[in-house]
């Protein structure tokens, strides 16, 4: 049991933490908030130049090898500062074409994502489709010139975006997963309370027969969602961990009645609560990223939805009282609190709410008596 | 990172629970099987089987008879335990005194009290609170006072004392010093419990058992070779003793079991005639428990990995005690919930409840101790807000 970072790994997380100190700081996601695009794609690309966008890929598809460990030690520090480039979004697309896709399509589909050239993401939530895989209504039928793919998406993260959507779709009573070009679907971009833009897709598209990752997609998609639920417990981490600082921070500088509100034991004792669960949200870090690269189902599900739960429920609870605390100023958009706030309280739907995991947890054969 | 037990760890587990389950005489197995209260004897007769197997004291350094486990097996070996339902042996020799005592102890003492805190021959309490020194321990008024004559005679009282009425020795703070700043004027000693002048009179807990004395000392004499450490160092040593490991503080192992009985109870409990664990409502709430206890397991196992390279308890060991006390709280709340009516079950003996029920009720309100004991979860968090958060006092 080894839960030290490696040498390497320690010199990711100091080279992202200097660029995100540097380049990235809160104030540009600030700015962001009203650029048409959201986030920059000269930024994307240096993720792609600096090889952060291949590193959880294989070296075939021109990643760098690496475990899903490494892509959580960038999202905890894009936490940090809300990073809004869409490295989450991509990444999980691209972990859907490895866990479905031929090493010739992993090829194809992958290399221009690594260097940031593309960006990838996936279309998969529906209307009538409450987390998970049931319920999906995309259908993709075989015809002459491919597949036909006929659905409505909804909240396609960086969807307005994107070059390519890892679509999600019934076929037969089977899943399967397509590389559909986003020049080819009709999208409209709308807005997220967190800051950021996503799209409402149309799916009224056939595509090459070669567009088909030809791996089992419901199981592929259901591992990408794992892995979105692990890259947002990374990067919720990082929101805790910034949301408690802050907060701590705020509780040493403010004063009332005379005193620094940091002197006041209800306030204290808040804070303490807000670092156990900061606390365990680390730990919850590690179980999930660690647990995203694990093949047996059972035990990567037990694991993730362990961590999603726990986290996501700490989480809110992190930023509802960093908000608290902080008094009036905490509910102005003027201060960054509420941006992480708002951060927090989006990724706890993204990949399945809280009672989504503790159904799951519950159906899984470990939870029998 | 790795997650994983070493092959040589997962063979020292199945070896422990192997032998647990040859060793356990049945009459206590049977006990353990349906988690049901051990007394005292039953404990100790446990203790010694222990102790024939060297694992009395998995946590001491081999020179005083401890076994020579590293820091993960020795958790594996208190998980076991805990996970089979073993009694729980006395913490006060083993994981109190002993430990100070190789810490801080001097020859004579360590030689005179550790083998036989090892072999089960003498049982120890814990002299700490006073009717007005709980949460604020350095208050404490139980004098020690020279008498020129090679002794102290000890003056006043001690409370909550668990278990004294079977204890041989108590170790005790006493006041040695009644003009100096409170934590300055503290000492740690050693009493023979059959002293003249001593007294133990038990009282009931809200479980429903006799755990709890009052203990009197009345010009009790106390040689002055069993004072521990510097005259007037007392404080420094108790602080430092809360320093120690913490790995096995969590009690995951207990409160895995505690949930285990939870569905266990539930698969046998009917509602509208079918059982309680299909209800969802029921699957959720042991669900979001249980999901607890995993995120707390994951945070043992980050201190575990802490530890065994030799780092100090940081961060990450500061919240266990808080989050594994509240886990087995909640724990015996839910088996109570399930139970419905039969959660009003007090000592009718056998027949009432089914047997894995009947301790459940006696369990649920002693477990609200263990947030209170050991430094109440409110000291934990002034300490956590002082020392890790930085917050100002004043």
């Amino acid at each position: 049991m080894d839960f030290e970072l490696s040498e390497d790994q320690k010199m990711i997380r100091r080279t992202v933490a200097d660029f995100v100190k540097k380049e990235l700081p809160v104030t540009r996601m600030r700015k962001m908030r009203d650029d048409e695009t959201g986030f920059s794609r000269e930024v994307y690309q240096q993720m792609g130049e600096l090889g952060w966008l291949g590193i959880a890929l294989p070296e075939a598809a021109g990643g760098f090898g690496g475990s899903f460990v490494d892509a959580a030690i960038v999202l905890e520090q894009f936490g940090t500062t809300l990073v809004s480039e869409p490295f989450a979004e991509s990444l999980v697309a691209a972990r859907a074409i490895v866990h479905a896709g031929t090493e010739a399509q992993q090829e194809t589909f992958l290399g221009p994502h690594c260097a940031g050239e593309k960006i990838l993401t996936l279309a998969h939530v529906e209307n009538g489709l409450r987390y998970g895989i049931d319920g999906l209504q995309t259908r993709a039928e075989k015809n002459d010139g491919g597949y036909r793919l006929v659905g409505q998406k909804r909240w396609v993260l960086a969807g307005h975006a994107a070059d390519q959507l890892v679509v999600s779709a019934r076929e037969g009573d089977g899943i399967a997963l397509f590389v559909v070009d986003a020049s080819e679907v009709t999208r409209k971009a709308v807005a997220t309370m967190d800051g950021r833009k996503a799209a409402m897709v149309e799916l009224d598209v056939t595509v090459a027969a070669d567009r088909r990752l030809e791996g089992d997609g419901a199981h592929a998609l259901s591992r990408a969602l794992d892995d979105g639920a692990a890259a947002c417990c990374a990067e919720g981490y990082g929101i805790m961990k910034t949301a408690l600082d802050m907060t701590v921070d705020y509780l040493k500088t403010r004063e009332q009645f005379g005193v620094k509100i940091g002197t006041f034991q209800a306030l204290q004792h808040r804070a303490v609560d807000m670092f156990v669960e900061t606390e365990l949200g680390k730990s919850m870090s590690i179980l999930a990223s660690i647990r995203a690269d694990e093949v047996d189902d059972a035990e990567r599900q037990r694991a993730i939805s362990t961590a999603k739960a726990q986290l996501t429920t700490g989480g809110k609870f992190v930023v509802q009282q960093a908000t608290q605390l902080h008094g009036g100023i905490g509910v102005t958009d003027e201060h960054d609190i509420g941006l992480y706030f708002k951060r927090m309280h989006a990724l706890q739907v993204l990949y399945g709410d809280e009672p989504f995991h503790v159904r799951r947890f519950t159906e899984l054969p470990s939870f029998a008596a | 990172m790795d997650m994983s037990f070493s092959p040589e760890d997962i063979a020292f587990r199945k070896e422990v629970r192997g032998w647990i389950a040859e060793a356990m005489p049945s009459d206590l197995a049977a006990k353990a099987a349906v988690d049901g209260n051990f007394s005292h004897d039953e404990s100790m007769r446990w203790h010694k089987i222990l102790y024939e197997k060297g694992w009395i004291a998995p946590h001491w350094p081999k020179e005083v008879g401890g076994p020579g486990l590293d820091v993960t097996k020795r958790f594996i070996l208190s998980e076991e335990l805990e996970l089979a339902g073993a009694p729980q042996l006395s913490p006060f020799g083993l994981h109190m005194v002993g430990p100070l005592l190789i810490q801080f102890g001097n020859d004579a003492q360590t030689a005179r009290f550790l083998p036989k805190i090892l072999a089960g021959e003498e049982v120890w309490c814990q002299g700490y609170s006073e009717p007005n020194a709980g949460s604020d321990l350095a208050s404490l008024k139980l004098r020690a006072e020279d008498d020129g004559d090679g002794n102290f005679i000890l003056n006043g009282q001690k409370t909550w004392t668990t278990y004294a009425q079977y204890a041989d020795w108590i170790f005790l703070l006493v006041r040695t010093d009644p003009d100096v700043k409170k934590q300055a004027g503290i000492s740690f000693l050693l009493a023979d419990m059959k002293s003249d002048g001593v007294e133990a009179k038990p009282f009931l807990t809200t479980g429903g058992t006799p755990a709890f004395c009052e203990t009197f000392f009345e010009n009790v004499k106390v040689p002055k070779e069993n004072l521990v450490g510097p005259l007037n160092g007392g404080w420094t040593m108790a602080k430092a003793l809360l320093g120690h490991e913490r790995t096995l503080i969590a009690a995951v192992g207990l409160s895995s079991r505690a949930i285990r009985r939870v569905k266990r109870i539930a698969a046998e409990t009917e509602a509208n005639g079918r059982p309680l664990l299909e209800d969802p409502d029921v699957r959720a709430r042991i669900a979001r428990l249980e999901i607890k206890l995993e995120g707390l397991r994951m945070q043992n196992y980050r201190a575990l990995a802490s530890a065994s390279l030799g780092h100090a308890p940081g961060p990450e060991s500061s919240i266990l005690k808080l989050r594994g006390s509240e886990i087995l709280q909640q724990s015996l709340e839910l088996a109570m919930d399930v139970m419905g009516h039969n959660s009003l079950e007090w000592f009718n003996g056998e027949g009432t409840v089914p047997a894995i029920e009947r301790w459940v009720p006696s369990a649920f309100n002693y477990t609200r101790a263990t947030t209170i004991y050991g430094g109440s979860n409110e000291i934990q968090k002034n300490i956590i807000s002082k020392f890790l958060l930085g917050l100002p006092t004043k």
